[in-house]
């Protein structure tokens, strides 16, 4: 009996590009920077074409989701630590923006960064006595401070209470609003590929492959998970600190589960570990789920179809389907 | 001899729960020695190399390294002075290539101070470093080894790795936790050399072994452990001879067969 099998092979240009020969053609050089350029440039021009105020706000969302799910893929998929800990960061940034913007009376282009920086650190110090902790049990405590810090400010009532701190300034023009999230994430994602590949990014690497080699090799791996929850933790604050000036209102909504739970889903859809994966995911699941909203609570339904359907089918998830396509072609051979 | 030991170690004791692994254990290492230790399966070797490196907390007793005391330091800071180990079942990082392994440890603060294995204090480019250890440790620099994925690697390699990961820290010391286990007679042959090379450029060893005939044709002096005690310590030869350690540790019969090869 004749049997095939299916083979697959790199695509010859794959291997031409793969160093600095790219750049002695056109073909190579192009292999290289479409696929880049196409989501920059996508990204960029969609405040352009979408004219409706309603879906400028949902790409500003979607913006706003992807640096959560940067932030969860470079520490789960790079540092080994799973963290659940979404909420936790969109709030402490939010309501720091908010306390920066209402009580000291900075602008906002000044008070999303100092928010950024200063949640990032406290983000790291209160999650410190978690570091020691892997796998699931690090996940299940970050879910637990979301929701500690939620109900802190309601019993409370510091920080506004359950009515939230009101009154904060917006973006001076929707251009800015639009924009400054867009390019925050475009950098961060550019800026995190390079970094996890650099010889820093391998210890990153080598602390999820194997931490117990790691400090015999004169490392504290504290030290560098510290900084892993520093980079991720800043990248959720960020997000917290933009998504509080563009509703101009501080609440405990900040700490609601889905900034934890979307991330994770935008994650497994778009490629666990490929970065550009998650990204993708939320530039998918977060316009679903608006589109869904006519359907009331059924929305839930088709919501969770669909990630079944992902699950079930291209579990490994876009980008690394989209890639494996781009990168080698297959054909049948008889064995 | 004279001179002051490079490592001191005082009744160490080490208990899990009601179990002593190891009790009141006590010995002097010289600097350039290898001291080879040997015992039956859960005699505490391991525990013993885990409490010296750091890896372990002790329950008491105390561990000098040139003359400063060690007891209860974190792991990472221990391997910072100089300390380093391999571990019994290999610890690599999977997912990266061979050469990356390394790059690891020559990111560490104490590879940076020293220049890596063979460095004037000065680390180069970190790849161009690690396969000049990995060519060192037995990797032919030329062939696809080094740059293959560290889980395709055969057992061989990857002791060889575990030992090469402590190279590139420019160590005084290596614990070495079975590195001729699981190998074939002619990959153990061609390690001999190597440790007689680590020994030459003035590195201390500590060798835990089940060849005691590979052991013995290397290691200055041999310590035997059973049930976490101290059984004997001395020159190889003696050691052989002693009744208690064939009793103990060979069984009588094959211990014969095994004492007239070696």
């Amino acid at each position: 009996m004749e049997q095939r099998r299916k083979e697959r092979i790199d695509r010859g240009v794959k291997v031409r590009s793969d160093s600095i020969y790219a750049l002695m053609s056109w073909r190579e050089l192009s292999y290289l920077t479409v696929p880049r350029l196409l989501l920059i440039i996508g990204m960029l021009i969609l405040p352009l074409v979408v004219t409706s105020m309603y879906w400028q706000r949902v790409i500003s969302i979607v913006c706003i989701y992807a640096l959560l799910a940067l932030s969860f893929d470079f520490l789960a998929h790079y540092t080994g630590l799973v963290s659940l800990g979404g909420a936790f960061f969109i709030g402490v940034g939010g309501y720091l923006t908010a306390i920066f913007n209402t009580t000291f009376g900075l602008p906002p282009l000044v008070s999303i960064p100092l928010a950024t920086v200063f949640g990032a650190i406290i983000c790291t110090v209160l999650l410190l006595p978690c570091l020691p902790l892997r796998g699931v049990y690090f996940a299940i405590v970050t879910l637990m401070y979301p929701l500690v810090f939620a109900r802190i400010i309601e019993a409370m009532d510091i920080l506004g209470g359950t009515d939230g701190i009101m009154g904060i300034d917006s973006f001076s023009n929707r251009w800015i609003e639009q924009y400054l999230v867009i390019i925050v994430v475009l950098l961060l994602l550019f800026g995190l590929r390079r970094l996890v590949n650099l010889d820093l990014g391998l210890i990153f690497r080598a602390v999820k492959d194997n931490d117990q080699a790691v400090r015999a090799s004169g490392m504290s791996i504290t030290n560098y998970k510290a900084l892993a929850v520093l980079i991720a933790s800043g990248m959720g604050c960020l997000g917290g600190a933009c998504i509080v000036h563009i509703y101009m209102w501080t609440g405990l909504s900040l700490f609601a589960l889905d900034f934890s739970i979307l991330p994770i889903a935008a994650t497994v859809i778009g490629g666990a570990g490929t970065l550009v994966g998650p990204v993708l995911g939320c530039l998918i699941l977060v316009p679903i789920s608006e589109l869904l909203r006519e359907f009331g609570t059924l929305r839930i339904v088709f919501y969770s179809i669909i990630l079944v359907g992902f699950i079930v089918f291209r579990s490994e998830g876009i980008m690394v389907y989209g890639q494996r396509k781009y990168h080698q072609f297959e054909r049948w051979i008889k064995v | 001899m004279n001179k002051e030991p490079i490592l001191q170690v005082r009744d160490v004791t080490k208990a899990f729960g009601g179990i002593l692994a190891l009790n009141r254990v006590s010995f002097d290492l010289y600097e350039g020695d290898i001291l080879g230790i040997i015992g039956p399966n859960g005699s505490g070797k391991t525990t013993l190399v885990n409490s010296i490196t750091g890896f372990i907390k002790l329950t008491s007793g105390k561990v000098m390294f040139r003359g400063k005391d060690i007891t209860g330091r974190p792991a990472h800071k221990i391997a910072d002075m100089g300390i380093t180990r391999t571990f019994q079942i290999m610890r690599p990082y999977y997912s990266m290539l061979a050469y990356k392994n390394l790059v690891i440890p020559l990111f560490s603060p104490r590879a940076k101070r020293t220049g890596g294995w063979r460095g004037g204090g000065k680390l180069g480019d970190r790849d161009t470093v690690s396969i000049d250890i990995l060519e060192e440790i037995g990797f032919e620099r030329d062939s696809y080894v080094p740059y293959k994925l560290a889980s395709t690697l055969p057992t061989g390699y990857l002791k060889r790795l575990e030992l090469a990961r402590c190279l590139a820290l420019k160590p005084e010391m290596i614990l070495c936790d079975e590195v001729f286990s699981g190998l074939s007679m002619s990959e153990i042959a061609s390690m001999i050399p190597l440790i007689e090379r680590l020994q030459m450029s003035g590195i201390t060893l500590i060798m835990i072994e089940h060849r005691l005939r590979e052991l013995f044709k290397v290691a200055n002096r041999v310590m035997v452990l059973n049930f976490g005690e101290k059984l004997i310590e001395g020159l190889p030869e003696e050691v052989i001879a002693d009744a208690r350690v064939k009793e103990a540790y060979f069984g009588s019969e094959e211990a014969k067969e095994v004492m007239d090869h070696a």
